[in-house]
């Protein structure tokens, strides 16, 4: 492998993981909490999942094109992708959250209410428990679709492995394309690996 | 004082009548046996004995004190509840299942898990045995015992069982019931019982409180009911032969 490449490898994965890792956590400090609040506010459903739905079906680098000229949020760099990754990721978690919870048996929770349980409580003992396996499979699609689509990052100035297969593509040289799918692409299954390892595990308790 | 009163109970929801002018008290130490069909607002009656219903007209006193001035978690928390089949938590261990009321209200884990060993012994689950599986390895019977225990575990004063042997076999419903009576023995509880067999409920109530389309059609001991002449009183005394 040339020189220059590994170095560049081991700065632009670094990069990629830096994206995905903050954007995912943004997206699940915003999407759980809401999805437990469309679960107690059922009018504001249509309009949040409409919304996270409809951000999902904007081509990505689209998305990246609208964003740049946003005041605050947007312009050129890491700042711009992440708002962009997060938007992306926000619908399955913010979905799965919500179908989680709904779906927790209804005896389950009469119960809950019948023994006393303040709202609270029925949340962090029985809702939130239940619905984790479903809420972490939200969270696992999230993660491998945002590791794919922080690629396209490098357009607008954010780094990370796309660099590496955009310059690839505008010199027509394939090992620098490869430099930037394969450690993206082993990325992905090991998120996909490593999460739905959890999710087995939460499942079975 | 009794311990449980309805005073002209009527309860309405999108148009339909559920309970109509239901009076009934229910005294220290009574068993009270809903009896009905499906849809005759039993369970309904029971929701509002612990406030998770709340009558549209009349009210129902608890202990004296109508239920909507009861702090809404106290009240629950001060009456057993057992449910039909599934109440229990499916990711709760029986131990956890059994203490979770003493467990909300603060009290130390030595004194749950204390308690917790003496009902699941007391229930015919010993402690050893049992306290670690989840409710998705005990038989239906067994289930319902953590129920039983569950409910009595903050020893409330009062006790709901909605249908709770329902979807037992007929084995085990009988061991159930003779388990209840011997509670009842043993423990001097007020229970409110609500069940569509008839035979379960001359069995074990005091009293037997008939409910019909959510009116209260008959209210009697067990040996007056088997007189009574009420023609929804005749078709459940019918099915008895």
């Amino acid at each position: 492998m040339r020189p220059d490449l590994v170095n560049d490898l081991l700065q632009l994965t670094g990069e990629h993981l830096v994206l995905v890792l903050s954007a995912m956590a943004m997206a699940m400090l915003i999407g759980v909490p809401l999805g437990i609040v469309l679960t107690r506010r059922a009018q504001l459903q249509r309009w949040l999942l409409g919304f996270a739905s409809v951000m999902q079906t904007i081509p990505s680098l689209a998305l990246f094109g609208f964003l740049i000229p946003i005041p605050f949020i947007g312009g050129i760099g890491k700042r711009t992708v992440i708002i962009a990754l997060v938007m992306y990721a926000l619908l399955p978690i913010l979905r799965n959250t919500f179908v989680g919870i709904a779906s927790v048996d209804a005896a389950v929770c009469e119960s809950a209410v019948a023994m006393g349980m303040t709202s609270g409580q029925m949340l962090r003992q029985v809702q939130l428990p239940l619905a984790a396996p479903t809420i972490l499979a939200g969270i696992r699609v999230a993660t491998v679709t945002t590791i794919g689509t922080a690629t396209i990052a490098a357009a607008i100035g954010g780094g990370g492995l796309g660099v590496f297969i955009f310059r690839g593509v505008a010199s027509v040289d394939s090992a620098q394309i490869l430099a930037g799918a394969v450690p993206a692409a082993l990325m992905a299954l090991a998120a996909d690996g490593g999460l739905g390892w959890v999710e087995r595990k939460l499942s079975r308790a | 004082m009794p311990l449980v009163e309805f005073r002209d109970v009527s309860y309405e929801v999108g148009g339909r009548q559920i309970l109509s002018d239901v009076n009934f008290t229910v005294e220290a130490g009574e068993t009270l046996v809903l009896l009905g069909r499906s849809g005759s607002g039993k369970t309904t009656a029971l929701k509002m004995t612990n406030g998770m219903l709340f009558p549209t007209r009349g009210e129902v006193r608890v202990e004296g004190k109508s239920t909507r001035e009861w702090d809404p978690i106290r009240l629950k928390r001060r009456i057993g509840y057992v449910i039909q089949e599934v109440g229990l938590f499916p990711h709760f261990t029986v131990e956890r299942n059994v203490g979770l009321v003493p467990t909300l209200d603060g009290r130390s884990a030595d004194d749950v898990a204390q308690r917790v060993q003496r009902l699941l012994d007391e229930m015919g689950l010993p402690a050893a045995e049992f306290r670690g599986r989840y409710p998705r390895q005990l038989s239906g019977g067994q289930r319902q015992r953590v129920g039983v225990a569950r409910a009595l575990a903050a020893d409330p004063p009062l006790l709901l069982f909605d249908e709770p042997f329902g979807a037992l076999d007929p084995v085990t419903r009988v061991e159930l019931q003779r388990q209840f009576l011997d509670l009842r023995r043993n423990l001097q509880k007020t229970s409110i019982f609500v069940t569509h067999d008839v035979r379960e409920a001359l069995r074990l109530g005091t009293r037997i409180g008939l409910l019909t389309r959510g009116r209260l059609e008959v209210s009697a001991d067990p040996q007056e009911f088997r007189n009574a002449k009420t023609e929804e009183a005749l078709a459940f005394l019918g099915s008895l032969d």
